[in-house]
């Protein structure tokens, strides 16, 4: 209990997850929903058979505005953004200057010499101070507080959304568009971080409930909570902002280079220039000095492994920590990420980890654990 | 009925005085939600009261289970090893973690009755 917590803040969705049963928890400053009555393996299984609907509108959104809009943010991001086409968007990773991980996000061209962004709830704050300090000079950062963020992921989240909005099944997987869904104007983006086919759609929190309504009224469709949010990205061996990574961790450790795309790299036309540059790429060009480096785990025995658990090589000695794991219920195994010293991120490599005292085998493995089902 | 309560959330039947049968309550399964995995102590094993004597895990989070008092372990279910899921199901039947030998008999009279314990449950 944290006496002095200041009171949590709602979504527009709020009064709805009451009334759907959900229990609520806070979470980002936020009182969200963990699970519905149905509970988090019901929940995270419906995802990956039909599709769950998920509010995240903790989530910062905010506008980049301006000509020199790309230009002004590609120089806090070791990322290719002048050169992300109109409708497309694309992962991207504020660095601190000593080249670690301030936050991941999505960012999205709208055209218009107009950048979407949306970034972690838990961080919004920190993030627009940090993109208004260092490029509002160059272009309007515009916070979008009033808009409300919902997430319609899994194999039939097509067959729902093209009901109420024909046409968003021509998206491609990173591509968007605006669309009026059951009468809501929503920017649509054919994301998101289950590991699923699915949506992201943001739009006027007024609009919120209404949409959310028009959504679970399609069959395929149930709400789901952040609890099975959290399992299914762990399947999908995608990184929580604050666990897998955070201001201590840079890209190459953390295994995200597929982030950073060749021109910003050393020998691409616009190598360099961002926050850590130096760092950075020399991490890439020399992976055998680094430190250490994120790596998917499975538990050999039925034990779950949960975060902050101590890694050990066979012979006893430390080697790293898990940062996430659970008992992943699509696998029906326990999987888990964490960091390890280079020479034991071979996939196939054995590991141990001390679960109460005691050594539980486990086996670094390619990520994701549960194979993607994006729609390219 | 011989039911007493923890305010760690278990609850001990101590009908058998020489196996008296220990589970989690309602409350702390609905908390968890959908149990995976347990983990159950050694039989002939002894626990002080409030010493951990075994772990429920779900797909969100680990929790202890304490000794509700102090006593040697006697038995333990092994359906529930095979089955996490009875203790979402059955918490106070089929879902049973352990049975104890009680070495203090006064440690039982100091627990919440089911009233107490209810009273209890919707302020923790």
């Amino acid at each position: 209990m944290a006496a002095a917590a200041a009171p949590l803040r709602t979504t527009p969705l709020n009064a709805l997850h009451i009334e759907l049963g959900a229990r609520m928890v806070p979470f980002a400053g936020y009182s969200m929903p963990v699970q519905y009555p149905t509970g988090l393996i019901a929940e995270h299984l419906h995802t990956r058979r039909a599709a769950g609907l998920f509010d995240v509108s903790h989530m910062g959104q905010l506008r980049l505005l301006g000509p020199a809009g790309a230009a002004a943010f590609e120089t806090l991001m070791p990322v290719d953004v002048i050169g992300l086409p109109v409708g497309k968007q694309r992962y991207g990773l504020l660095l601190s200057d000593e080249g670690t991980i301030i936050d991941d996000l999505m960012f999205f061209n709208q055209g218009h010499d107009a950048i979407f962004v949306i970034v972690n709830g838990a961080c919004k704050a920190g993030d627009l101070a940090h993109i208004q300090a260092r490029i509002a000079q160059r272009c309007a950062v515009v916070a979008l507080p009033e808009q409300a963020l919902l997430a319609l992921q899994g194999p039939l989240a097509v067959t729902a959304l093209a009901r109420l909005a024909p046409g968003v099944e021509k998206l491609r997987f990173m591509t968007g568009g605006n669309y009026a869904v059951a009468g809501c104007d929503c920017l649509v983006t054919r994301s998101g971080y289950t590991g699923e086919d699915g949506f992201e759609l943001s739009l006027p929190a007024a609009q919120a409930e209404r949409l959310a309504r028009a959504l679970l009224a399609q069959p395929e469709v149930r709400p789901i909570g952040l609890g099975a949010r959290n399992s299914l990205r762990l399947e999908a061996g995608l990184c929580l902002y604050g666990n897998d990574i955070d201001s201590s961790t840079t890209p190459s450790e953390a295994a995200l280079d597929w982030a950073i795309q060749k021109v910003r790299r050393s020998g691409g036309a616009r190598a360099g220039g961002f926050p850590g540059a130096d760092k950075v790429l020399a991490q890439i060009d020399n992976p055998a000095s680094l430190p250490r480096k994120r790596v998917g785990l499975v538990a050999l025995e039925g034990v779950p492994v949960r975060e902050h658990t101590e890694l050990q090589s066979s012979d006893g000695r430390k080697i790293g920590t898990v940062t996430s794991g659970l008992p992943g219920p699509t696998l029906n195994q326990p999987v888990a990420m964490g960091y390890v010293s280079p020479a034991f991120a071979a996939p196939g490599t054995r590991v141990q980890a001390i679960v109460r005292g005691k050594a539980v085998p486990m086996q670094v493995c390619a990520m994701p654990f549960v194979p993607a089902n994006y729609c390219r | 009925m011989t039911v007493k309560f923890s305010k760690d959330h278990e609850w001990i039947d101590a009908a058998d005085a020489t196996a008296a049968v220990v589970g989690i309550t309602v409350h702390a399964q609905d908390a968890l939600g959908d149990v995976v995995f347990v983990d159950l102590p050694e039989v002939g094993r002894h626990f002080a009261q409030g010493e951990v004597a075994g772990v429920v895990e779900s797909v969100k989070a680990a929790a202890d289970v304490y000794m509700p008092v102090s006593g040697e372990i006697t038995a333990v279910n092994e359906s529930l090893r095979a089955d996490p899921s009875l203790a979402n199901s059955d918490p106070l039947g089929a879902g049973w973690f352990f049975k104890i030998r009680p070495s203090d008999a006064g440690q039982l009279d100091a627990l919440l009755d089911a009233a107490s314990y209810a009273d209890y449950a919707k302020t923790a």
